[in-house]
């Protein structure tokens, strides 16, 4: 299965980004080759429509789960429609590398 | 509620270390929008927000103390509603303290997403969901009539006893629970 996590920086050492729409890069694991890519974000400077356009992007590459510290309103029923789950989880402290552990459990 | 903020908060200007924040719940927020923006009397705003005359006050206060602490100490604030827009359909995990949907709803989730931990709880006792499910009861035939937000229960009287209605749980359960949003 495909993850999104969303990230301050492109290392597993950043931290995960709270934002969904405006954050920095997104990291897409695959849970059964354990290859991780880093992706920066598409719509990061986009006036309006960042999130959904986020979300356009990681539908597009196949993701079925998302991991973010904060979903906008306009994101929930894209993901809905698409059958993406969301998994709000806000500790900021965490690093990718560190829920990419929590992920293998 | 209709109106969310469509921000997260304020910060100080000037100052540079990172003081605690004050967190304002979003009742609060829509507490302080109604009473001091949209200028509603207190009647008014609690009909509009469908909880009791005595809870609005207690909630707008609770907001204004927190805006003055926030000015007078010089802490940012942030908007956070903790559960408010999860439904049933959100769980919650004691282990990592994330919270994840479940795209098939017929079928219960089981384990967290994120760790795998089965320490898991369904969002459907919420205290905003609680707070949807109120009943007055009749404390002597025992029916059950729906509560009405902003009109105490005492104030409906049974039609068969005649006798005064009264909430069917402990009646501070659901506030209790709210002041750890």
């Amino acid at each position: 299965m495909k993850i999104a996590i969303t990230s301050t920086g492109n290392s597993p050492d950043s931290k995960i980004d709270s934002r969904f729409g405006r954050c920095s890069y997104v990291v897409i694991y695959n849970s059964e080759t354990e290859e991780v890519e880093y992706w920066p974000n598409p719509s990061k400077e986009n006036i309006e429509g960042a999130g959904p356009g986020l979300a356009q992007f990681v539908a597009s590459k196949g993701v079925q789960k998302i991991i973010s510290g904060e979903f906008g309103g306009k994101v929930k029923s894209i993901f809905d429609s698409l059958k993406i789950q969301l998994v709000v989880f806000n500790d900021s402290q965490k690093s990718i590398g560190e829920i990419i552990t929590m992920l293998n459990y | 509620m209709n109106n969310p903020p469509h921000f997260k908060g304020y910060k100080t200007v000037g100052l540079t270390e990172n003081a605690l924040p004050v967190i304002l719940n979003f009742e609060e927020y829509e507490a302080l929008r109604l009473s001091d923006f949209e200028l509603y009397g207190q009647v008014k705003a609690s009909l509009i927000m469908e909880i009791s005359r005595p809870t609005y006050a207690r909630i707008y206060e609770s907001a204004r103390r927190k805006v003055a602490e926030a000015f007078v100490l010089g802490k940012p604030i942030v908007f956070e509603g903790g559960k408010v827009y999860f439904d049933s359909n959100w769980y919650s995990c004691k282990q990592c303290g994330c919270w994840f949907n479940h795209q098939e709803k017929e079928i219960a989730a089981t384990n967290c997403s994120l760790c795998g931990s089965t320490d898991i709880e369904q969002g459907a006792n919420d205290p905003v969901n609680t707070i949807d499910m109120k009943t007055c009861v009749c404390p002597i035939c025992g029916l059950e009539h729906p509560h009405t937000p902003g009109i105490p229960c005492r104030m409906t009287v049974c039609p068969d006893c005649n006798w005064n209605l009264k909430r069917k749980d402990a009646p501070y359960q659901y506030r209790m629970k709210n002041k750890n949003l």
